[in-house]
């Protein structure tokens, strides 16, 4: 039990160093990287509740698609960045206030909460029935059955960001040669060659 | 000391704060604004887990499934419009983008 609240503590704090140096970094890179910390501990703290599939997949997602994509755009860019630190002391004191308000207003909604005992009898998927499962399992026993429209739904979600990314992206560089196709069949014999009376002792 | 779902909700409290006072913070600079936004998804994923661990429902691993495919997209398309808005206006100073302005 020791080991468990010492091990949230840990993972916690980190979590929260790694996120306050992803906004407070002078370099973005290191933004970046902070990230993939905080990404990482989550992970660990969500092994922490048992939710072992949603860390495992938060580590793959997270760390191994969305912060190399970050990664990718900081570095690939050419921005001056210090340049884009201006004003950051301009904005430091609305902008702890304004956090700080939040903090303290949802910590105070935490602090005046309570567990009502019959919500735990309105649960829609209870573990205890799915006990003789792994997490996995249980996961994919709900998402291909009862949630399969909004699995499906997921999945358009990431087609049309995959779409509108390479939309967005794809450029038409003039002067690059390419094949087109419709031109090629739709070329006639007579356009392509002609047939020319070759004088005997004469070039063309 | 044991440790209970308000350790978790205060965690994932500290989170959100941070990212939207990253998003104060760092306001002319889109990519870590991006980085804020990922932060406050994770410290909802925080919430939702938490809360399916300990009311016992696996409904909220789900949700949290889902809430993860929308981030990625979002991170996806925000990056490239940032790229496409680097190539035409060869910077990324929030305080430019008001050309759609009426």
């Amino acid at each position: 039990m020791i080991v468990a609240t010492l091990a949230f503590y840990l993972f916690a704090i980190l979590t929260v160093a790694s996120a306050f140096m992803v906004i407070a970094s002078k370099n973005p890179v290191h933004s970046v990287l902070f990230l993939i910390l905080a990404f990482f501990n989550s992970a660990a703290l969500f092994l922490l509740l048992g939710a072992e599939f949603i860390a495992m997949i938060l580590v793959v997602v997270y760390v191994g698609a969305v912060a190399v994509l970050f990664l990718f755009v900081v570095m690939m860019l050419d921005i001056n960045f210090s340049e884009l630190r201006q004003g950051f002391l301009n904005y430091l004191p609305i902008g702890a206030l304004v956090g700080f308000i939040l903090l303290v207003e949802i910590l105070l909604v935490v602090g005046g909460w309570h567990l009502d005992p019959d919500a735990l009898t309105v649960v829609t998927a209870p573990t205890s029935e799915l006990s003789n499962m792994t997490n996995t399992e249980q996961i994919g026993n709900l998402l291909y059955t009862k949630y399969v429209y909004l699995f499906q739904a997921a999945g358009m979600v990431l087609l049309v960001a995959m779409i509108g990314a390479i939309v967005l992206t794809h450029r038409q560089r003039p002067g690059v040669k390419k094949q087109v196709i419709a031109d090629q069949v739709y070329r006639r014999p007579e356009e392509a060659m002609a047939v020319r009376k070759v004088e005997p002792g004469q070039g063309v | 000391m044991e440790i209970g779902l308000a350790h978790y909700l205060i965690l994932s409290a500290i989170l959100l704060t941070l990212g939207v006072f990253g998003i104060f913070l760092n306001r002319k600079n889109v990519i870590v604004i991006l980085m804020s936004i990922e932060l406050i998804l994770l410290s909802v994923n925080i919430n939702l887990v938490a809360f399916s661990t300990f009311l016992n429902d696996m409904v909220g691993q789900v949700f949290t499934l889902f809430i993860l495919t929308v981030a990625a997209g979002e991170a996806a398309i925000g990056l490239a419009i940032l790229v496409v808005y680097f190539r035409n206006r060869g910077s990324i100073a929030v305080e430019d983008i008001h050309h759609m302005k009426g």
